[in-house]
């Protein structure tokens, strides 16, 4: 590429590495029968209510742009819900913004909140996106990763240690993806603590808070004096099976919401009225469905963990989000090597762990959201492909 | 019951062949454990059978009819409608029975080959019942969905083999 061409862009989107994960997909992509753990959405289809709800608002009209911060009815049972699930309560036409996933609300929200060259920390390994759209706002990213001793959460140590005069906020995701780590209500206030001294802003990725399978998860923003610094983003991807629909929202602080939509009406208007459409069914009337995919995630979980102890990979047992984290450093410290290989020679797909990520080297990500016969499949492969390198 | 216990039923109900081992990782428990509550879930009569759903319509020569037929009668003396009941399940025809609530009492679902037969089968074996006062029959032409199972193929899955 020659330098006239690469001075056109930007040096914001120019600092931006490469997506990590692009390269496996076009590998993949050209193969055949892969059978592939290395998707980060459920395998059920959005239940047909909810379809059908989204349907009939087409039916009946419903085409128009919605309020910018979302349909008011939907805004008032997202309060509804957060209120009755996780017992904090929100204004919902305050403090409540519905947004096209939770992926524009983390860019709202670090957009609402950095200014250039103050600090974000990072707590990884964790969702993709974070650190570029820190490196966007012309924030700097700090990175913490967790370990594996810890069940990859996060220490109140290791924050303090990340924090400097610059810090702005911290962001933050539990239930984890890729780690599927969770952190307990006293865990999460040893954090909260240090947040306080340091009177810093948390966004907190709660995105999974449904899908845990030993505790019910608990809201950082429920933490006493959390909420009123807490910007919680979350969606309908992962609790509903609604990837596709790309719908999300956050809760936080009035003025941060109101900055928030400031951008959002200007670069997005209003979430698609369909989506919004269909997620009203699903807050309304999706419980049922959503217990029966968190007790098959459960029994997924527990059979591909229990397998991996079998053929001798050391993993954690996950206690939320639909991911288990297994270490490769037996057969292979780099993470990229090892699924690459698994890859082409038993057509197994996985992502590297460093994908993720500090913290997350010398693992590999495997979503056991798919059925149960690929599982018992791609278990055999790794196998095959374990003992051939012990 | 217990909670494990149901999970395991629930398991089987929708996969019949999910192995024992299987079953102990999903459920977290020992396979022994496993094996013990699908003993006394059998001995139970709670775990009846472990049938296949097919989709006849795809075999050749095989194809069959089935008809569901309303059927009315009068219950008897002491034991209401349990002996008439009996007496039609037993014909090896009738793949279900049901006693129902509003315009006629038992639904009586019978396979047959053509529907020739069937309709011999309801004027000379049921009709000639002395409890039943009247019979109405309904062939099915179609079967879109059974015991919660789609027959058409589906889309299968639609994601991409990556996604963070
Ligand atoms: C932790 C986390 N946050 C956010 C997202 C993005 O979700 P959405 O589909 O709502 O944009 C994902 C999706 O993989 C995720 O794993």
């Amino acid at each position: 590429m020659t330098v006239k061409q690469t001075s056109r862009l930007s040096q914001a989107v120019q600092r931006i590495k490469p997506s990590g994960i692009r390269r496996f997909f076009d590998l993949a992509s050209t193969m055949e029968d892969v059978i592939s753990l290395g998707v980060g959405e459920p395998d059920f289809v959005t239940p047909w209510n909810v379809r059908e709800a989204s349907i009939a608002s087409m039916e009946r009209g419903y085409t128009a742009y919605t309020a910018n911060a979302g349909l008011p009815e939907l805004r008032e049972e997202i309060a509804r819900y957060m209120e009755g699930r996780f017992h904090v309560s929100y204004d919902p036409m305050e403090e409540i913004l519905v947004t096209v996933g939770a992926s524009e609300a983390l860019d709202l929200a670090i957009r609402s909140i950095v200014d250039p060259g103050e600090e974000v920390i990072v707590v990884e390994p964790t969702f993709v996106s974070y650190a570029p759209i820190v490196s966007l706002a012309g924030g700097v990213c700090k990175t913490i990763g967790t370990k594996k001793e810890n069940a990859f959460k996060l220490t109140p140590e290791e924050l303090e240690n990340a924090i400097t005069s610059r810090t702005k906020a911290v962001m933050l995701c539990f239930p984890n993806n890729p780690t599927g780590a969770v952190m307990t209500k006293e865990e999460l206030r040893q954090i909260a603590d240090v947040i306080e001294r340091h009177d810093l802003l948390v966004i907190s990725d709660e995105i999974y808070a449904e899908l845990t399978y030993e505790e019910e998860h608990y809201a950082f923003s429920r933490l006493e004096g959390m909420k009123e610094r807490t910007i919680v983003i979350s969606g309908f991807s992962k609790a509903f099976a609604m990837t596709g629909w790309r719908l999300g929202y956050v809760c936080g602080p009035e003025d941060i919401v109101s900055a928030m939509l400031k951008i959002h009406q200007y670069a997005m208007m209003c979430a698609p009225s369909q989506a919004q459409h269909g997620a009203l069914e699903a807050l309304k009337n999706g419980r049922e469905d959503l217990e029966r995919m968190v007790a098959s995630y459960r029994q997924r979980r527990n059979y591909i963990v229990k397998s991996f102890t079998d053929i001798g990979l050391s993993c954690h047992m996950p206690g939320g989000a639909f991911y288990a984290f297994p270490s490769v450093e037996e057969f292979n410290s780099d993470a990229h090597e090892f699924a690459e290989q698994l890859l082409l020679e038993e057509k197994v797909a996985v992502v590297p762990g460093d994908v993720f990520g500090a913290g997350g080297e010398g693992h590999i990500r495997c979503s056991y959201a798919t059925s149960l016969e690929s599982l018992k499949l791609a278990i055999e492969r790794i196998e095959q492909f374990t003992s051939s390198r012990k | 019951m217990d909670a494990k216990k149901l999970e395991v039923l629930r398991i089987l109900e929708e996969n019949a062949r999910t192995d024992i081992e299987t079953i102990a990782k999903m459920t977290d428990q020992s396979e022994e454990e496993v094996k013990a509550q699908i003993v006394s879930l059998e001995n139970e009569k709670i775990l009846l059978n472990y049938t296949a759903v097919i989709d006849w319509s795809k075999v050749s020569d095989q194809e069959g009819v089935t008809a569901m037929i309303d059927v009315k009668v009068t219950p008897q003396r002491g034991v209401g409608f349990d002996e008439v009941a009996e007496r039609i399940y037993r014909f090896p025809e009738v793949r279900a029975l049901y006693l129902m609530s509003g315009a006629y009492d038992l639904s009586v679902v019978i396979e047959g080959k053509t529907m020739a037969e069937i309709a011999r089968f309801v004027s000379e074996k049921l009709s000639t019942l002395d409890p039943v006062i009247s019979t109405t029959t309904h062939f099915q032409l179609k079967t879109y969905k059974h015991d919660g199972v789609v027959f058409e193929k589906g889309e299968g899955d639609q994601r991409i083999v990556f996604s963070p």
